[in-house]
């Protein structure tokens, strides 16, 4: 077949999409093109260098899993610590560095990246495109994710584990309490893990901004897809708080700047002040893609579209909204002016109204629908039951006055594990459960999937529900442990006997996973009758995604009664090409062609992380390291052999034109 | 048995200028999360700046306006260059391209090269104390753009003489909407470095 | 089968809540007005959250029973296994009345939302109002320093000689409002007496203030709040609330320089003291011994506990804190002490001296 008449990229030209009845080439064809052009090459060098979105949130999702169970391992290193009184397991230097590592982990390197391994999994399949915009900045991001948390846990292993909580405070973190090298590996841990962050953001943003399939206007995208845009905005406004205070903290450890001291004009609190402008949406950027899981759970499992879709986006936009003004609330004690903090307690009160508008239209078509109750909608349920208990004591928290008595006691740790495993965890696993034939072929087994909800739901109570009255009787969070006869001994034995439960739940769900990967039953390409259009794609899914791309005609994807019937052909399946639409109404508007594989974004994000490594030890870091991470992007944008040609050909098009005026 | 049919978008485009193109959203994502990185430094020096009395501290002079103000003076007057070339290669026109790409470059060493003077005006040092220290951060962080983008513009002027496909040049008129971000960004950024030290 | 599941989350939450211990856990059973305050506005919170989350568990129970007999009665095969689904088509155009019918009890349910938390909400404020209250009454002002990892308190004093350093104990006279400010000479730490009030920071650079009161005699146990490092664990405090005329008698024995040496033994173990290292830390008013970076020991025999509410105060744990204070406490701020036998008794015999 020739090659397209080249247009004016201004598109002043020929813009007219044609139908037609047959697709330009024969399936069978268009499939073997298809996989060779967007296939990778064999071997470890083509795992290296694939840029293909499906292997890189895979990619994410499991190494965030990884991540969690070695967190995971933490906590139940710490609950045996704190099973009884004056316990010797852990010394407080090796408690300190565990419950930090705990929640840094937790936080950074398994809730969020797993959110985003979904969503970059996910997105382009759920709107009808062949990948995400920028397929390698996403390979160099995730690139950068995992050799953070490597660097993190490889640090711990030579014993340099950050020791001062997953928010280190300053002073505590500061030069002159913590020499060493420990408050350094956290800050460039967090900078590494957070530039990977915003990369994903910027992938989600425009993927979903600019490759809609056509026809799925802004009113008809996905509620999944809506969270995780709305998680990405969030992503982009509160990231930078966090890399600067960061920056902030290594300047003062390595080159003596003042930022954080309060005797040369610095200020303690000004850490707070940042670390909670990013860290309390950082909870929602957790809770908010959960609620996207659910949304999507729900609908397929109760046979009817989820109730109140405008309802539900303003929902996730108005949290996304309201979560940057929150911060304070982590900062009741502090001693700041009353009224700024009862402006806080109001906003922080506010959004459970947004929260709970989404739970009152889950359970409207709940019983409207006709709910069966599969495994993830089991976690759905449980998501609601704990989460709901999460979110009403966050509403306590939000009180000054109760949270002068509760803050950084154990009840704070209640609340924030029931927020976090009942609303991210759960729906997370019903999540696994609902989309894994999908990415494997195969269904995981229902039956230990009910046993593995039953003991994590069982386990999760039994671990944190005591916590909230151990904290209302004076433990404190962060302790090592804690002196005999005040009365804690039972809970915290409870406590613990609960998370060897919730571990035994776990455990039960790497068994079912590794079973099913093998003996699960055949799934087929859509095992729920669901509606979201990567149903629509095999299962697993080929690398290229849908054969030809899929026209949407309402906001109910393959639900819809004119679905499947509409598609997109005459595009090259030589090259990566993918079909770009606009922002309002996903008209199609270009075929842009997307880079293939390769080996720099891997070079440079080993040289980035190397920088910021370096940057422990010396301020010259950066400049030493600039000069191969020039060569690395260069080499990483050098246009390809087809792109030489084709310049070489506009060339002579432009002096054609130019000599027939 | 349903009929299918097929939208044929064969005749699309493969490139567009502005927001129709990818690219063009990806560098706005980017500049809006530096602006946040901007706009948090500044509310830090005003944080800091609420908790002193004397501003800047007993001993030290506000930097010394001649060379930031010039560098000023430079920076908008890059715009104009920059505006050419975006005009330039969104047309198509590519030896103009060149050629206003070239007298982009100039205006970077220029700029790079007085930012260096800058930095010696600042009358104070990072680890002098807190004022120091977010004066140094605000213009390292301000002068780490202006050299990735000087960096950018050379590649790209290198590419505009090797190889000029019509995906570079949206590359191009991406990197002039990136040089005004950084350029205008400077302004309030000016503002706050020289200015409030001398009014509050 | 499933209902069951979700419906035994919060009897399980009960059961447990039972299995505590019987007492009523310590902020909750407040001997000030400023903790009692906070409890009753607990109690508010604890009620109305409840009756919130039955609610909407109960919707919950209620909407998946009633999705299921729907189903049920369409005919909707009712396991989770898929083969069948694709024969159950999604409902699509659902009835207008009724989804009219949700959309206001939704609305309803946010609308009910909404006053509720108006209503916690101006409960909070009230009873944050309150507890600022107490400001202008203050009767006696106590000066308390966060250090890693012990208190240093100081009552201030007109005069240089009316002025009193100790540690990790405070006394209070009962029923007056007692205003604390707070300061750090290191990290951030946070001060905690549940059964008075919350807590508040101590952050370094920082002066922060809060006003309490007790209402009855007792000795209130406390503990540092904000994670300080290593001994974040072992940062305890006692709040001594005694009768104002045992107060002031304590405040006055307290203003008293060290009592001079009575016996050999207790002359010897000054000279120990003053010729170890212990002097560069601490001080002991009336010696030379002038360190302000340690617990003042002026009248270390009168406290109650060592190291920060660690330790008992008895003869046997102080010889062992001196001898191995890193192994009591491991990463404290106090170096281990060499002494041989004669001198760690004498050292005994005087600092047991100092009442
Ligand atoms: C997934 C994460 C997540 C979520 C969703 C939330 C949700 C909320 N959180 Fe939480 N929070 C954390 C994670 C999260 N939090 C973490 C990790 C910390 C500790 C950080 C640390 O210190 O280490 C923390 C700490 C924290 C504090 C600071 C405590 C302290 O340190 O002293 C506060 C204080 O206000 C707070 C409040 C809230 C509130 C008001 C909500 C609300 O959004 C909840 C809203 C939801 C509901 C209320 C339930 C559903 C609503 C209905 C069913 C409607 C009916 C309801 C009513 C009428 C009330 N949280
Ligand atoms: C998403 C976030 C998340 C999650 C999922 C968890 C999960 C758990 N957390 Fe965590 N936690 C935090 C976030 C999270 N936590 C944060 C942010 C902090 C604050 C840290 C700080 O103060 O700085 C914290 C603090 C924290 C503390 C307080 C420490 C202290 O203040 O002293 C405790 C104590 O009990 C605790 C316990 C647990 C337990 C028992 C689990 C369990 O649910 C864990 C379940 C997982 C497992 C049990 C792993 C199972 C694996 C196996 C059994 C091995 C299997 C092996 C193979 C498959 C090969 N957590
Ligand atoms: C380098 C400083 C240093 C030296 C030297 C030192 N101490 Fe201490 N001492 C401390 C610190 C710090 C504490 C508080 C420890 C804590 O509770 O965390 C302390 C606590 C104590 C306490 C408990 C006080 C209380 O009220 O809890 C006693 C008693 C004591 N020291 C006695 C001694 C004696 C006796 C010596 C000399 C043999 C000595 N110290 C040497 C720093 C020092
Ligand atoms: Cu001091 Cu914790
Ligand atoms: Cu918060």
């Amino acid at each position: 077949m020739n090659p397209p008449e080249r247009d004016e990229p201004s598109g002043r030209r020929a813009r007219e999409v044609v139908r037609r009845d047959e697709p330009h080439r024969p399936a069978a064809e268009e499939r073997r093109l298809l996989a060779a052009t967007w296939g990778r090459r064999p071997g470890l060098w083509g795992w290296l260098t694939s840029t293909s979105h499906q292997e890189i949130g895979r990619r994410y999702i499991v190494t965030a899993l990884v991540f969690f169970v070695l967190a995971g391992i933490g906590a139940l290193l710490m609950r045996l610590q704190l099973a009884r009184p004056e316990n010797g397991l852990l010394g407080p230097d090796l408690y300190n560095q565990v419950f930090t590592l705990h929640g840094t982990t937790m936080m950074f390197l398994f809730a969020v990246p797993v959110m985003e391994g979904f969503a970059i999994y996910l997105v382009p399949m759920m709107l009808g495109t062949r990948n995400v915009a920028f397929p390698r900045l996403n390979a160099f991001g995730y690139w950068l994710y995992l050799l953070a948390g490597s660097f993190l846990w490889g640090a711990s292993l030579l014993g340099i584990a950050p020791d001062a909580g997953w928010f280190s405070y300053v002073p505590l973190a500061g030069p002159e309490f913590s020499p060493g090298k420990r408050a350094d590996v956290w800050a460039q841990l967090i900078n590494l893990t957070e530039i990977s962050a915003l990369i994903v953001a910027v992938e989600v943003i425009v993927t979903t901004f600019k490759q809609r399939a056509a026809g799925m206007s802004l009113d008809r995208i996905p509620l999944y897809v809506w969270s995780v845009l709305v998680m990405s905005f969030m992503v982009v406004f509160a990231m930078p708080a966090v890399m600067l205070s960061g920056v902030f903290l290594a300047l003062d450890r390595l080159v003596a700047t003042h930022f954080f001291n309060p005797f040369e004009g610095g200020d303690a609190l000004l850490w707070q002040h940042l670390f909670w402008f990013f860290g309390h949406p950082e909870v929602y950027i957790i809770f908010v893609p959960a609620l996207g899981f659910v949304s999507s759970i729900v609908a397929a499992f109760t046979r009817r579209p989820v109730f109140g879709y405008p309802a539900m986006v303003l929902a996730l936009v108005a949290t996304g909204f309201i979560s940057f003004g929150l911060w304070v609330h982590h900062m009741f004690t502090t001693g700041l002016p009353q009224l700024g903090e009862s402006f806080f307690t109001a906003a922080s009160l506010l959004i459970a109204v947004p929260t709970g508008v989404q739970i009152f239209c889950w359970i409207a078509t709940l019983a409207t629908g006709r709910p069966r109750f599969g495994v993830p909608l089991l976690f759905v349920l449980g998501f609601v039951a704990t989460f709901v208990l999460g979110g009403l004591t966050g509403v306590m928290l939000a009180s000054v006055p109760l949270d002068l008595q509760v803050h950084d006691t154990f009840f704070v740790v209640a609340h924030f594990h029931y927020v976090l495993i009942g609303g991210a965890v759960f729906p997370l696993f019903g999540a696994i459960y609902y989309w894994f034939p999908k990415a494997f072929g195969r269904r995981l087994s229902e039956r230990l999937g009910r046993w593995q909800f039953g003991l994590l739901l069982v386990g999760f109570n039994l671990t944190f529900f005591p916590m909230h009255q151990l904290g209302f009787d004076g433990m404190p969070r962060r302790v090592y442990t804690y002196l005999p006869g005040r009365g804690w001994e039972n809970l915290n034995l409870l406590a613990t006997v609960g998370a060897m439960v919730i571990g035994l739940s776990v455990l039960l769900f790497a068994a079912n996973v590794m079973r099913s990967l093998r003996r699960g039953e055949p799934a087929g390409h859509d095992p729920w009758a669901a509606d979201t259009l990567e149903w629509a794609l095999p299962s697993p899914p080929p690398v290229y995604g849908p054969l030809h791309l899929p026209v949407v005609v309402g906001r109910n994807g393959l639900w819809e009664p004119g679905a499947g019937t509409t598609f997109v052909t005459g595009l090259d399946p030589h090259a990566r090409e993918v079909l770009v639409t606009n922002f309002l109404d996903a008209d199609p508007e270009l075929r842009e062609t997307l880079p293939g594989d390769s080996p720099w974004p891997l070079v440079s994000a080993v040289v980035v992380a190397a920088t910021f490594v370096g940057a422990m030890f010396t301020p010259w870091a950066p400049v030493i390291g600039s000069v191969p991470l020039f060569f690395a992007l260069l080499a990483w944008a050098m246009p390809e052999k087809e792109e030489r040609e084709e310049a070489r050909e506009q060339e002579r098009q432009r002096q054609a034109g130019a000599a027939t005026p | 048995m349903k009929r299918t049919v097929f939208l044929d978008v064969e005749a699309l485009p493969h490139h567009a200028f502005g927001s129709r193109s990818p690219m063009w959203w990806g560098t706005v994502a980017f500049m809006v999360i530096e602006g946040a990185m901007f706009a948090m430094l500044v509310a830090t020096y005003v944080y800091l700046r609420g908790a002193e009395n004397v501003w800047p501290p007993p001993g030290f002079a506000p930097p010394s306006l001649l060379w930031g103000s010039l560098n000023t003076a430079i920076l908008l007057a890059s715009l104009w260059p920059n505006h050419k070339v975006h005009k330039a290669v969104e047309e198509l026109d590519v030896s103009a391209t060149r050629r206003w790409m070239l007298v982009g470059d100039l205006f970077a060493v220029m700029f790079l090269a007085v930012r260096v003077l800058e930095l010696g005006g600042l009358n104070v040092r990072w680890d002098s104390n807190a004022y120091g220290s977010i004066v140094w951060l605000v213009m390292g962080f301000h002068t780490f753009h202006l050299l990735t983008d000087a960096v950018e513009t050379l590649v790209l002027t290198g590419m505009m003489y090797t190889i000029p496909s019509e995906r570079r040049m949206v590359d191009v008129s991406d990197d002039t909407l990136y040089w005004n971000f950084v350029v205008l960004v400077w302004l309030p950024l000016y503002v706050v470095v020289y200015w409030l030290p001398r009014w509050l | 089968m499933t209902r069951r599941r979700w419906t035994a989350a919060p009897s399980l939450l009960l059961a447990a809540l039972t299995a505590g211990c019987g007492a009523l856990p310590a902020a909750l059973d407040p001997a000030g007005p400023q903790a009692a305050r906070v409890a009753v506005l607990w109690w508010w919170f604890l009620g109305v959250c409840a009756v919130v989350y039955l609610l909407v568990v109960g919707a919950l129970a209620w909407a998946a029973w009633r999705g299921r007999r729907r189903g049920a009665r369409r005919g909707s095969p009712q396991s989770a296994a898929p083969p069948a689904w694709a024969d159950d088509p999604p409902e699509l155009s659902a009835d207008p009345a009724r989804e009219r019918r949700l959309a206001l009890a939704v609305a309803g349910a946010a609308g009910a939302t909404v006053l509720i938390l108006i209503g916690l909400l101006v409960g909070s404020v009230i009873t944050g109002d309150a507890l600022a209250g107490a400001r202008p009454e203050a009767e006696l002002t106590i000066h308390i320093t966060g250090r890693q990892w012990w208190w240093e308190v100081e009552y201030p004093g007109e005069m240089a000689s009316e002025r009193v350093i100790t540690a990790n104990e405070i006394h209070l006279p009962v029923g007056a409002i007692v205003h604390l400010e707070m300061t750090s000479a290191d990290v951030i730490h946070s001060f905690w007496v549940p059964r008075l009030h919350g807590k508040i920071d101590l952050v370094p650079g920082r002066t922060t203030h809060h006003w309490l009161a007790a209402e009855r005699p007792g000795v209130f146990t406390g503990q540092c709040a904000e994670f300080c490092g290593h001994q974040h664990a072992h940062m305890g405090l006692l709040v001594v609330a005694e009768p104002p005329e045992r107060f002031a008698a304590w405040l006055a024995a307290q203003r008293r320089s060290a009592a001079a040496p009575d016996t050999a033994a207790e002359a010897r173990g000054l000279e120990v003291f003053l010729d170890s290292s212990c002097v560069l830390c601490h001080a002991i008013r009336g010696t030379p011994a002038g360190g302000r970076t340690a617990p003042d020991l002026t009248h270390v025999a009168s406290r109650a506990t060592l190291a920060a509410g660690t330790l008992a105060n008895t003869p046997g744990h102080l010889g062992g804190w001196i001898l191995d204070s890193q192994g009591v406490k491991p990463g404290n701020r106090m170096p281990p002490n060499a002494l041989s036998g004669e001198e760690l008794q004498a050292l005994l015999a005087y600092l047991e001296s100092l009442r």
